[in-house]
């Protein structure tokens, strides 16, 4: 080769970043564009499973054993995004008997450590567990931070070489002699500052090789070329509570259904979710019937979580795929297994790879075969590192430590602090300044959001998922304005707000699916701190007329100002202060 | 038997203190009962009257009360009922306002400013319509309140005076995440503290690391939490140093402010000759038109207590005085209508101020503060609600908690005594 191929990955998800990370070890030179944050697609929006490839195990065996390769793998190479939780399959007695032994039997057949539980035995692991369930198999799933595991791909294909873009939408496919050469870019600018990427602007990124990893929206990529790619998006609900009724993942044991498990996540834990196909990956309705659903199905095997608090509610599009010849009528019934289109192969348009369907535990999987596919055509000879180098912040699992003393943080604190940062815990937190708390129900101080905002500038919604700040009980109610300051003075007050504003409406979007019980009574006080006490409702400096300061109030001393038909009870100013 | 008095207060909040206190000083055997700490921790400690109508601000709240809409508290109670509930406040409190109908714009610590009718003396020398310029000054460690941002943000927000912040260490060893109390404290009691490698009294020491910033501004406003036994002390002891006024600006919770006016409150309930217990829910209540008694929860014993009049102040969705589930609204202490849409997605809407329906959720009132049920009969005839357990109008966006809660609570003290 006479020179480095050059690779432009479309999508900023865990399958894009992998694919970027992969590439870039493998001496590729990368650009990655993301229309929105790192994640904005569905990796952002689903429960965090980590599967240990058991829901799989009865209808899907080859994604089975997929998901249990890559749980491995990614407990070594991710540890510090993925909670050891372990899961269980209860069946309760409605549940048919014969699903329960086909399951048994697919997890031994898929290599997937499965064991059989009495109904007491899983409800002393699960004591909320409800008395009638029969009885458990207990699997390898977990929990992962999808949001750190992205994090941490874009920085390792940074470290690599790579250029990752976010806020920057693709808009053209640039098409010349019929073949794919690269793509247009929107780089995403908010009013004055508030650049979100390298740059802002129009911009044309040339490649030898377009991927478009762009999930639920590689149909709308791919048209841009005039390729049909038939995706079709599917919604589902999560809905989060504010406390881990579970610290293990529960499934219901049967064949298939919606509203059939909980993730305990972090703090939190996340219930799901129904499947629904819908038109379009950005636009669709989010309904308080699937809300409720999730509730009340689940509380037949958790039953407090029927009296529980809920904080909000999300939903996630995923990115189903099936050859054109098979025609589900249920999404339930298309697979989860993954597909690579070669459009030279396949629409003889060279120069444009995509990758579709598949599931979150598999994306590294995903990645190394685009990344071999792409290599094979330049030539490349290079092995695929990726299952064997860890990500950054998993380089050393043993400073996992309590840093209460050597941060001066209180204990829990300092130990939730490590735990999301990893092996970065010291670089970050070795700070000569204060660094007090500023999100109290997550437990993030300040080094962290500073940290944050070096990585990603005046996007707090970046800020947030990187450190967790604002996803706690009170949902952003108490620290929004203190993640806000903390980009002052390197940004100017109307870029603070700005972005204070966008992280305020999109902290309430999610809530609104939560509003009743306690989650309502926080709103309410939300609402009247910012508003009342904050005056962030009217503030005169977002617009509209100027306040006409001279008509109020000047205090009991002061001689200026309209008179009111009293007279001034001082002439030098002498009342103000006390 | 039972515990008994004239008028049973159930709520500790602004409008329960007033309601007691207004009762008690019409003669009124008046126990006050409260389950939870006082939601004034909550409050910035500013008394909003009316600072919005419509979205458009309001100098002069008092003219404005008779275009609000038919079923607003102040329609109930009236202007001249506002007055009142007004002139009771500033008999028993030493809080600013009271020379002029007009709201004052004080300096929130977002950075902007917003109207009110009454300001603790701790803010007066604040006020957004004085033209002295400011210098803000914040903390390290306190992060609620960013004062060069705040700075900026009053000069976008058009006031008339320049504002500069600063921010400083607190002098002291505190802990970064050290409650406001701590600070308060400890400027109180103004202990000798290092700085720069002297030892100084510690309202000095704050003056000292102040004063490297000051460059002639003759107003210093600081978050509040310039003392808590003795705030006007540590006021004019930084004042002294400084040599220029000193300010405090509202914070939110837990507030220095707020909880310094419950401690005012409850001294003036005592000093009318109410009585007071703290920490005791009502679990049910009997009677039917009337209500005969409550059962009070008293460390796990069920508690009688009788009244010839009850005045229900227990807050809103905050105070957990009005509580929903996913199928509705209801009051909880006696199961009083609280209207509500049937769908809860009609609770809220999509912008995160919006016009929302669960702000004006709370109980429906006739024109004697009686909660009613649909057909607009009372639901009980010697209850009287008052404060934010009342619907019909959205505090946040009118800035007109504090108003609501003195007006109705005064009003509600008056009517229970006058109906024995």
């Amino acid at each position: 080769m006479a020179s480095t191929p050059h690779v432009a990955v479309v999508g900023g998800g865990s399958t894009g970043t992998g694919i970027a990370r992969d590439l870039a070890m493998r001496g590729l030179d990368v650009t990655l564009v993301e229309q929105g944050n790192l994640t904005h697609g569905t990796t952002g929006r689903m429960h965090g499973l980590l599967h240990s490839g058991g829901r799989y195990a009865v209808s899907d065996r080859s994604s089975a054993e997929e998901c249990i390769e890559e749980n491995r793998v990614l407990r070594e190479i991710a540890a510090h995004c993925v909670e050891e939780t372990g899961g269980l399959f209860v069946k309760r007695p409605e549940d048919p008997e014969e699903y329960f032994e086909e399951k048994l039997r697919g997890c031994e057949a898929c290599g997937i450590p499965a064991e059989v539980l009495s109904g007491r035995e899983a409800r002393r692991r699960e004591p909320h567990l409800a008395a009638d369930v029969e009885k458990a198999i207990a699997v390898p799933d977990g929990a992962v931070d999808p949001f750190r595991l992205v994090v941490a791909n874009a920085a390792s294909a940074g470290q690599h070489g790579a250029r990752i873009e976010t806020h920057s939408k693709v808009t053209d496919l640039l098409v010349e002699g019929g073949e794919v050469v690269g793509v247009e870019v929107e780089h995403g600018a908010k009013s004055g500052e508030r650049v979100h990427g390298v740059q802002s602007g129009r911009e044309q990124i040339r490649a030898d090789h377009v991927v478009n990893a762009t999930g639920a929206w590689a149909g709308r990529v791919a048209e841009m070329a005039g390729l049909d790619v038939a995706v079709r998006p599917s919604k589902g609900v999560m809905t989060i509570m504010n406390v881990r009724q579970v610290d293990t993942v529960i499934n219901h044991c049967r064949p298939k259904g919606d509203a059939d498990i909980v993730v305990p996540h972090e703090t939190t834990a996340i219930l799901g979710t129904t499947d629904e196909e819908v038109s379009d990956p950005e636009d669709y309705p989010e309904e308080q019937w699937e809300v409720d659903l999730v509730i009340d199905e689940l509380s037949e095997l958790i039953p407090i979580l029927a009296e529980a608090r809920t904080i909000r509610s999300f939903w996630g599009v995923r990115p189903l795929y099936e050859p054109p010849d098979v025609g589900s009528e249920d999404p339930t019934d298309i697979t989860r297994d993954y597909f690579l289109l070669s459009h030279a192969d396949r629409d003889g348009v060279p120069g444009l790879t995509s990758i579709v369907g598949g599931k979150f535990t598999t994306y590294r999987m995903m990645a190394e075969e685009i990344a071999d596919h792409v290599c094979d055509r330049f030539g490349v000879d290079a092995d695929c590192r990726t299952a064997d180098v860890p990500l950054p912040g998993s380089e050393d699992v043993d400073l996992l430590r309590d840093y209460m003393d050597e941060f001066g943080l209180r204990s829990p604190i300092g130990r939730r602090s490590v735990e999301r940062l990893g092996s970065r815990a010291d670089r970050v937190l070795r700070t000569d300044e204060p660094n007090p708390v500023l999100c109290d129900c997550e437990g993030v101080t300040r080094a962290e959001v500073r940290d944050a905002i070096d990585d990603v500038g005046t996007d707090l919604n970046a800020v947030r998922i990187r450190t967790r700040a604002s996803m706690g009980n009170c949902q952003g109610g108490f620290c929004c304005h203190r993640l806000a300051a903390e980009l002052h003075p390197e940004h100017g007050e109307p870029t603070v707000r700005d972005s204070w504003d966008d992280l305020l409406q999109e902290r309430w979007k999610g809530q609104r699916h939560a509003l009743w019980g306690r989650q309502l009574s926080q709103a309410m006080l939300n609402y009247a701190l910012h508003a009342t006490t904050q005056n962030r409702d009217r503030d005169p400096a977002a617009g509209g007329p100027p306040l006409d300061y001279d008509a109020f109030d000047d205090g009991p001393g002061a001689t200026d100002g309209p008179s009111d038909g009293r007279s001034p009870t001082a002439t030098d100013g002498g009342d103000h202060g006390d | 038997m039972a515990i008994e008095s004239d008028v049973l207060v159930i709520g500790g909040g602004l409008a329960g203190l007033t309601a007691g206190i207004s009762a008690a000083r019409e003669g009124a055997h008046v126990r006050l009962i409260t389950h939870k700490q006082s939601t004034l921790r909550q409050a910035s400690g500013l008394v909003d009257v009316l600072g919005y109508v419509d979205g458009e601000p309001v100098a002069d709240p008092f003219a404005a009360v008779p275009d609000l809409p038919a079923d607003h508290p102040y329609r109930i109670v009236g202007e001249s009922g506002v007055r009142e509930g007004l002139a009771l406040f500033d008999d028993v409190t030493d809080y600013r306002g009271d020379h002029t109908d007009r709201n004052a714009l004080v300096p929130t610590h977002g950075g902007t400013v917003k109207p009110t009718a009454r300001y603790p003396a701790s803010a007066a020398a604040g006020l957004a319509s004085d033209d002295r310029d400011a210098l803000l000054v914040g903390f390290e460690t306190l992060v609620d309140f960013d004062a060069p941002l705040a700075a900026d943000h009053l000069g976008a927000a058009g006031a008339p005076f320049a504002a500069d912040g600063a921010t400083v260490r607190f002098p002291g060893d505190l802990r970064p995440d050290a409650k406001v109390t701590r600070y308060a404290h400890l400027l109180d009691e103004n202990r000798p503290v290092d700085v720069d490698g002297r030892r100084l009294p510690a309202c000095e020491a704050l003056a000292e690391r102040v004063r490297p910033h000051l460059d002639g501004h003759e107003r210093v406003g600081f978050p509040a939490v310039l003392g808590d036994d003795d705030p006007a002390a540590v006021r004019a002891a930084l004042a002294a140093e400084l040599g220029a006024d000193v300010f405090e600006v509202p914070m939110g919770p837990p507030s220095l402010p707020g909880l310094r006016l419950a401690d005012r409150l409850y001294d003036a309930l005592d000093e009318a000759g109410a009585s007071l217990e703290t920490g005791v829910p009502v679990v049910d209540h009997e009677g039917g038109d009337r209500i005969e008694r409550v059962l009070v929860d008293r460390k796990g014993a069920t508690v009688p207590y009788a009244a010839d009049q009850y005045v229900l102040a227990t807050g809103g969705l905050v105070g957990k005085g009005v509580e929903s589930d996913r199928g509705g609204v209801r009051e909880p202490v006696f199961d009083c209508r609280v209207p509500h849409p049937a769908d809860r997605y009609d609770w809220f809407e999509d912008g995160v101020f919006g016009d929302h329906a669960f702000a004006r959720f709370g109980v429906d009132p006739d024109g004697e503060l009686r909660p009613t049920d649909e057909r607009g009969d009372p639901e009980f005839e010697n209850v009287r609600a008052a404060g934010s357990v009342l619907g019909g109008y959205d505090f946040p966006a009118e800035k007109s908690g504090a108003g609501v809660s003195l007006a109705t609570g005064r009003s509600a003290g008056v009517l229970a005594t006058e109906a024995l």
